[in-house]
C-alpha cells in the first residue's frame, strides 16, 4: 500500500476540512468520528499514523487513526477527553467541521509481516491506534501464523470497543486475553496487569515467529517489552509507539524531540532495539 | 576590478554601498546602535551604519566600547541574529473564518517581503541561516514562508578582522573567514586603515557592485583578505572538543549535568539567542464573536517545563534534563537530525547566559572526564 504522503498537500502547517459524518461514545469521556473530506488531498493512511486535528477556535492535538485503512474514503478517531482541545474534539457532532493535518509518522510494519504469528499487547486508549493494524491481520488471516490481542484496562467499563473486540474474539482463528486491573461486580474475565497474561498468552507459540506491536502507557511498555523478551521474541521483532507533546508533526517545532529522533517523523511507531538505550532513561 | 572568476574591489567607505543599495530600492537590515548593543534593525539612511565601535563579550558579559575611530566593523555579533528576520519570533500562519453551515474556511497569511539586503552579516551566521535552511526544508517538508524570505534576500558579508573573547567559529570551522553563501563580502582589511576589500559572490553582487565603478584591489590587498581573518582566528581563546558528538552521546548519565544545573537558572536565554535554535509554539486564538481564529506561531524553549508537556506532566521536569536536551540537541543529536552541527560557534549563549555557563567550557568537561555516571 502506497500513501501519497501529507507534504504533497499545497502548505503542511495549513489543515484540510473535514465533515463530521458520525460521532458517538465509546466509553465514559471517549468518543470516535468518521470524518469525510471536504478538500481535496489524501485521504489514506496506514495503520500506525496519526492526524492533526483542530477544533475551530479551541486548537489542534494528535490523534490517531483509528479506523480500517482499506477504506480509503474517510477517517475514523477516536478521542479522549482530557484537555481543553480534546474536549472540544469530543463535543463535535453530526455535520461540524474539523481541520486536519497529515496522516503523519510511522506505521505498524504490519503488511511485512506475513508468515508471522502477530502479537497486539494494548493498554488503555493503546487500542486505538492498533485497531488499524488488527484490521488488516483480520481481513488477511491467511497471510498470518496467528493473531493474538492482549489488551488491558483499568476496569471493565474502560475497556474499549467491547463490542467488536467480543466479535473478534468468537472468530476461531483469533485469540484475546482480556484483563482488568480492578474487577467490578459481574466482571468473570480476568484481573491483573498485562504482563501477567502476556506469558500466559504465548505459552505454546514459538517466540521465533512473533512479531509484537505494543501501544500504552509507558510503563505498561516497558514491562510488556520484558515480558516478550524473556519469552524469547526478538528486540527486533517489537513495535511500540510512543507519545510526546506535538505542535507541529511536519519536524519544525521541536517538540516531539525523543534523543536523536523527533517522534512525529520517526517514531511513533519504533522498532524497539533502536531506541532501547533511550526508553529507559529518565527525562529524555 | 576584475580578477578570474571572483571581482575585488576597494571601498573606503561602506555607507557608499548602504546608499547605492537604499536608492535601488531595497530595504537594507543591518547592525544598529540600541539599548547599547548592536541589533539588526532596518536602517533608515546610511549613517546609521555605526562605526568606530568594539566590544568586549565574556561569560555573562557585553559591552559595546568605543574602538579606533575610523574602524566600521570591530564590534562582533550582538543579541540578535538574522533569524528574527527570516523566522520570525511571532508569526500568524493563518486565519480561519466560521461559515454559516457549522463549517470554517481558512486563509493563509501572505508573506509580506520586500525586496531586502542583510548588511553585515558574519561568518558563523550565514552557517547558521545554512543550519536553518536544513531544519526548515527537512526532505519531507518545507517552510514555505522561511524559504521565500531566505531566497529573496541579499547578503552582503562582513568578514571579521577581530573576533571576541567568546567567539569559537575557527574550532566549529564556520568562521571568521566567509566562504560561500554570500552576494557580496566586505573585509575591513588589518592595520591598513580606510581599507574594505570588496568581494563579489554572484552574479546579483556583481550587478549591484558594477555602477559603484570601485577601484581594482591590489595583489597586496586582495592577500590582506585571508591575512586578516587569519588573525582574527588565532586569536580565538575558546574551541570546541572535536568529538563532542560521540562524548555527549555517551555521556547521558554524567554527573556534570547535575554541576551544570545547579547554576543554570532555565531561563532559556542562550535558546533566544542561538541563530539555529529553532523550536517553536503554537497558539491558537479567537476573538470575542468566536467568528475568527487564528494559528500563531512563536519562538519557544526546551527550557520550559511546558515544552515537553504531555498529559499527566512533563517529560523533562528537571533543569538538569533540560540543559542535557539543549546541550546534545547543539551538538550531538543535530548531527542525526540533520547531518551538522547545530552549533556554528557565534558564542552567544555564553555572552548572553545570566550566570556565564561556557558551552565549551562544559563540553571540555565532558570530553576530560568521560565516564562519571551517576548511582
Ligand atoms: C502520536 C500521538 C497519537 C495520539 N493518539 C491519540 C488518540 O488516538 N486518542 C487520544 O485521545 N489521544 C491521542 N494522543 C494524545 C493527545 O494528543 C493528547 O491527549 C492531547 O494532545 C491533549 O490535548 P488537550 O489540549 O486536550 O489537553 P492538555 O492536557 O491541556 O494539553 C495541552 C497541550 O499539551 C500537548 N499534549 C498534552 N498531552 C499530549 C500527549 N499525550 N501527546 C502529545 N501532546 C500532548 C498538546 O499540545 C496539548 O494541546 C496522541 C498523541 C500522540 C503524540
Ligand atoms: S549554541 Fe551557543 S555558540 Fe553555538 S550557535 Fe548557539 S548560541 Fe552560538
Ligand atoms: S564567531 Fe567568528 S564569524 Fe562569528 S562573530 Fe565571532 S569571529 Fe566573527
Ligand atoms: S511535532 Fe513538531 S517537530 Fe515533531
Amino acid at each position: 500500500m502506497t500513501v501519497q504522503p501529507a507534504s504533497l498537500a499545497a502548505d503542511p502547517m495549513v489543515p484540510r476540512r473535514f465533515r463530521v459524518d458520525r460521532a458517538w461514545s465509546e466509553i465514559d469521556g471517549v468518543r470516535s468520528m468518521e470524518l469525510r473530506p471536504l478538500d481535496s488531498g489524501p485521504v489514506a493512511f496506514e495503520p500506525g499514523q496519526f492526524n492533526m486535528l483542530y477544533a475551530f477556535g479551541v486548537g489542534e492535538i494528535a490523534v490517531s487513526l483509528s479506523g480500517d485503512a482499506a477504506q480509503r474514503d474517510r477517517l475514523v478517531h477516536t478521542t479522549r477527553a482530557v484537555g481543553e482541545v480534546s474536549r472540544a474534539i469530543t463535543q463535535l457532532n453530526e455535520g461540524d467541521m474539523v481541520g486536519v493535518r497529515g496522516p503523519f509518522g510511522t506505521a505498524w510494519p504490519i503488511a511485512r509481516q506475513t508468515g508471522r504469528h502477530a502479537v497486539f499487547v494494548a493498554g488503555g486508549l493503546g487500542l486505538a491506534p492498533l485497531r488499524p493494524a488488527i484490521y488488516h491481520v483480520l481481513a488477511n488471516r491467511a497471510d498470518f501464523a496467528g493473531l493474538t490481542l492482549i489488551y488491558g484496562a483499568r476496569s471493565p467499563q474502560d475497556l474499549l470497543y467491547a463490542d467488536e473486540v467480543a466479535r473478534w474474539k468468537s472468530r476461531f482463528d483469533v485469540e484475546i486475553e482480556v484483563t482488568v486491573d480492578h474487577a467490578a461486580p459481574g466482571w468473570t474475565g480476568r484481573v491483573g496487569v498485562v504482563t501477567t497474561v502476556i506469558d500466559r498468552a504465548l505459552a505454546g507459540v514459538d517466540p521465533a515467529l512473533v512479531s509484537a506491536f505494543l501501544c500504552g502507557p509507558e510503563i505498561m511498555m516497558r514491562y510488556g517489552v520484558m515480558s516478550l523478551e524473556a519469552a524469547g521474541v526478538g528486540q527486533d521483532r517489537i513495535w511500540v509507539s510512543l507519545e510526546r507533546n506535538m505542535k507541529c508533526a511536519i519536524g519544525f517545532c521541536g517538540h516531539c524531540q525523543f534523543g536523536p529522533t523527533f517522534v512525529c517523523r520517526d517514531g511513533p511507531v519504533y522498532r524497539h532495539d533502536q531506541i532501547a538505550h533511550l526508553i529507559n532513561k529518565s527525562e529524555v | 576590478m576584475t580578477k578570474g572568476q571572483t571581482t575585488h574591489g576597494i571601498l573606503k567607505d561602506p555607507t557608499l554601498l548602504v546608499a547605492a543599495l537604499m536608492a535601488d530600492g531595497w530595504r537594507v537590515i543591518g547592525p544598529k546602535v540600541r539599548d547599547q548593543a548592536i541589533v539588526y534593525e532596518v536602517l533608515d539612511q546610511p549613517d546609521d551604519l555605526p562605526r568606530g565601535l568594539t566590544d568586549s563579550q565574556s561569560g555573562g558579559l557585553y559591552r559595546l566600547e568605543a574602538g579606533q575611530p575610523e574602524r566600521w566593523f570591530d564590534y562582533v555579533v550582538g543579541p540578535h541574529s538574522w533569524k528574527k528576520w527570516l523566522f520570525p519570533a511571532r508569526q500568524k500562519l493563518w486565519t480561519a473564518t466560521r461559515l454559516a453551515d457549522a463549517g470554517f474556511e481558512i486563509e493563509v497569511s501572505a508573506i509580506d517581503w520586500p525586496k531586502t539586503v542583510f548588511f553585515g552579516v558574519r561568518a558563523c551566521e550565514i552557517a547558521a541561516m545554512t543550519v536553518q535552511d536544513r531544519v526548515f526544508d527537512n526532505g519531507m517538508f518545507r517552510d514555505a514562508a522561511y524559504a521565500a524570505r531566505r531566497a529573496d534576500t541579499l547578503i552582503v558579508a562582513v568578514q571579521c578582522a577581530r573576533s571576541a573573547e567568546t567567539c569559537f567559529c575557527a574550532s566549529m570551522n564556520t568562521g571568521p573567514g566567509v566562504d560561500e553563501g554570500y552576494d557580496i563580502a566586505l573585509t575591513e582589511l588589518a592595520g591598513i586603515s580606510g581599507e574594505i576589500l570588496v568581494t563579489a559572490g554572484s552574479d546579483r553582487g556583481r550587478a549591484i557592485l558594477a555602477p559603484l565603478a570601485l577601484p581594482s584591489a591590489t595583489d597586496g590587498q586582495i592577500a590582506a583578505g585571508p591575512a586578516t581573518t587569519a588573525a582574527a582566528a588565532a586569536s580565538q581563546s575558546r574551541a570546541m572538543v572535536p568529538d563532542i558528538a560521540r562524548v555527549l552521546r555517551e555521556g547521558l548519565d554524567h554527573t556534570n549535568w547535575e554541576v551544570v544545573a545547579d547554576a543554570c537558572l532555565s531561563c532559556g536565554n542562550c535558546t533566544l539567542a542561538c541563530p539555529t535554535c529553532f523550536c517553536s509554539d503554537v497558539e491558537d486564538v479567537s476573538d470575542l464573536s468566536g467568528d475568527h481564529a487564528e494559528r500563531w506561531r512563536s519562538w519557544d524553549s526546551c527550557f520550559s517545563t511546558d515544552f515537553s508537556y504531555v498529559h499527566g506532566g512533563a517529560v523533562r521536569r528537571s533543569p538538569k534534563s533540560q540543559y542535557r536536551q539543549w546541550m546534545t540537541h547543539k551538538l550531538s543529536t543535530w548531527h542525526d537530525q540533520f547531518e551538522m552541527s547545530g552549533c556554528v560557534g557565534c558564542g552567544r549563549c555564553i555572552t548572553w547566559c545570566p550566570v556565564g555557563i561556557d558551552i565549551t567550557r562544559e563540553a571540555g568537561t565532558f570530553a576530560a572526564h568521560p565516564h562519571p555516571a551517576e548511582t
